[in-house]
């Protein structure tokens, strides 16, 4: 291995994809003949399979959450703050599963796949997929693995609500359930801002009705425009005021706005680009663009609307938690909008409500939503203890 | 075992469901999980305590008790725990009501403000007591509302509580015949098991 490669790293890592032929019938109630999932894995599998920790992707997350693909990637997975040997998620102790969900852009079999039936990609003829669903392929692949219960269920905002319909679905297949900066469902805002990233990718004119990869083109301006919107609701104002201005104070001096690029010296008085946070879009929302499918994107801001788990149960959450006998652990972040501490703490009651052992957290923090991706240390140091208490739980079994 | 503690444990039934409101590190909730099977739920806001809880493998929800319990469901717990807590609250008559609310019976401990020290500090001083026991001074404690053992039976006779036990101990957390015949002059901490009363007609 490369001397470049960190100690906390899971290192170089290869994904490997696993092919189903069994039908899935999804809840729309279309059906999926047979699909492929991709995932990675990281740490060992232990004799009786206990230590098994299952990650599930946010929006435009995919399988690869920790370590790098050759010694050259500059760019580790995405949840490579938290994955690692020594870290929140000791890969010393548990053996780590993350896979691409259905409908995504990275493997597993989505929009870009190709349809046996027609020989063309899915394009928009792929299905809707819902969390249900996901944790229903995610089912099928923990069979695959030959797991029988999770040690853990793991993921953040969307990955966080694949969490939740684990505990309500399938309570038995799991030890504890994490969600992290999550919501019990999508408030009118979240709707309306995917609202518009959706109708940006649509009215792209290259959108071409979804079938804009049989046109040899993709809706550049529409998903870039997407991801703009979608990124201004991750960071917080404190963040951004960060990350695009000098100190405050500096600015307040110069009676000018927050974000302004000082470099060069001066105003263009027209519609170009003036402020730091107008090029950090922009070069956002491209390099998203370039790498990201828009009917996946598509599919995903409608997993996030769709998802209410609380729908079976005349709206009342906590009856979809009666049989949920797992363990749970939620945490928050003070600066998130998108998800806030307040929409956890609904969780949490409706948790509380139905009897089950909760721990939660809220943590400081400036960066807003896309906290839960990086190491602040009271969350890092919350969620290692609590997956120390996990494994410990696991030991003490096994012994 | 410390003490209290152990003295809290006996009025706790096995596998019984216990909030502790101000939980600190969670050893005694560890204590009552591993003696006494409960499920455990405790709450606490000082970020240091919550990290020892998980540690401890105790649940822990980080929440204000000043703003209140009522995310919590009436009868939903068997035993509400108020550990030298009573003291540092905003309003602890509300909270007490709510503790009885939430759970059919309650445990309280708090420091004896009436213990002969601190009247002896006081009325020689002329300052508010300082110890090693309760180490702050008055613009900076955590306690704002001291209260004594005859203050707290007040408070139960006022709200209708019923009073199932009540015991004093010194700051070692040892008891003796002296302290119970003059429990609001010698007991320095004072542990109380209450219980809903009958509705006042």
């Amino acid at each position: 291995m490369s001397n470049s490669i960190p100690a906390d790293s899971v290192g170089l890592v290869k994904p490997q994809v696993h092919h189903f032929d069994e039908p899935l019938t999804l809840r729309s109630g279309k059906v999926l003949p047979a699909f492929d999932l991709v995932m990675e894995s990281y740490g060992e599998l232990n004799a009786n399979k206990s230590n098994a920790i299952l990650i599930c992707h946010a929006l435009s997350g995919d399988h690869h959450a920790a370590g790098i693909h050759s010694v050259d990637d500059p760019k580790p997975g995405w949840w490579d703050a938290c994955i690692g040997p020594g870290k929140a998620i000791d890969t010393n102790l548990f053996f780590v599963v993350s896979l691409n969900n259905l409908g995504g852009c990275a493997g597993s079999t989505g929009p870009t796949s190709i349809n046996p039936q027609t020989k063309k990609h899915f394009g928009p003829d792929f299905p809707v997929v819902t969390v249900r669903d996901w944790a229903k392929s995610q089912l099928m692949l923990m069979g695959r693995l030959g797991i029988k219960k999770w040690a853990a269920v793991v993921g953040g905002s969307l990955g966080g609500m694949q969490v939740l319909r684990w505990a309500i679905s399938y309570p038995d297949r799991l030890r504890h359930a994490i969600c992290i900066a999550a919501a019990p469902k999508l408030s009118a805002q979240n709707i309306a801002f995917n609202e518009v990233a959706r109708h940006s990718i649509t009215s792209d004119p290259n959108f071409h009705e979804g079938r804009y990869l049989e046109q040899g083109t993709y809706p550049k301006q529409g998903l870039m425009l997407a991801r703009m919107v979608g990124h201004i609701t991750y960071l917080s104002d404190s963040a951004m005021r960060a990350k695009f201005g000098k100190t405050v104070t500096d600015f307040e001096n110069e009676g000018t706005n927050f974000g302004r690029d000082l470099r060069s010296g001066n105003l263009s008085f027209g519609f170009n680009v003036d402020f730091q946070v107008e090029s950090y879009l922009h070069y956002q929302g491209e390099r998203f663009s370039e790498n990201f499918d828009a009917n996946t994107y598509l599919l995903m801001t409608k997993a996030l609307d769709y998802f209410d788990p609380s729908v079976d149960f005349d709206g009342d959450l906590s009856k979809a938690f009666a049989n949920s006998d797992c363990k749970f652990m939620l945490m928050s972040f003070s600066t998130d909008w998108r998800f806030p501490p307040e929409r956890s703490r609904e969780i949490v009651n409706d948790l509380l409500k139905a009897g089950r052992q909760v721990t939660y957290l809220e943590i400081e923090a400036d960066a807003g939503h896309d906290a839960f991706l990086m190491p602040i240390p009271r969350y890092v140091n919350a969620f290692s203890k609590y997956l120390g208490r996990v494994h410990k739980e696991i030991s003490a079994e096994q012994a | 075992m410390r003490p209290d503690l152990e003295i809290i444990a006996k009025w706790i039934k096995p596998g019984s469901r216990v909030l502790d409101l101000g939980c600190g590190d969670g050893s005694l909730l560890h204590y009552l999980k591993t003696s006494k099977e409960v499920l455990e739920i405790g709450l606490e806001i000082d970020g240091v305590n919550i990290e020892r809880c998980i540690e401890n493998g105790v649940n822990v929800i980080e929440q204000n008790l000043d703003q209140g319990l009522s995310n919590f469901q009436s009868s939903s717990f068997d035993t509400v725990l108020l550990a030298q807590t009573l003291q540092a609250l905003s309003n602890p008559h509300e909270l007490i009501d709510d503790m009885l609310r939430i759970a059919k019976n309650g445990i309280v401990t708090f420091p004896n403000f009436g213990n002969w020290k601190s009247r002896i500090y006081l009325a020689s001083r002329g300052r508010m007591p300082v110890s090693k026991f309760m180490p702050h001074q008055w613009y900076n404690t955590p306690n704002i509302h001291f209260c004594t053992v005859k203050d707290f039976d007040a408070l139960c006779a006022e709200k209708n509580i019923k009073v199932l036990a009540r015991t004093v101990v010194d700051s070692q957390h040892q008891g003796n015949w002296a302290m119970k015949a003059w429990p609001n002059f010698l007991g320095e901490i004072a542990i109380y098991h209450i219980t809903r009363g009958k509705p006042i007609e």
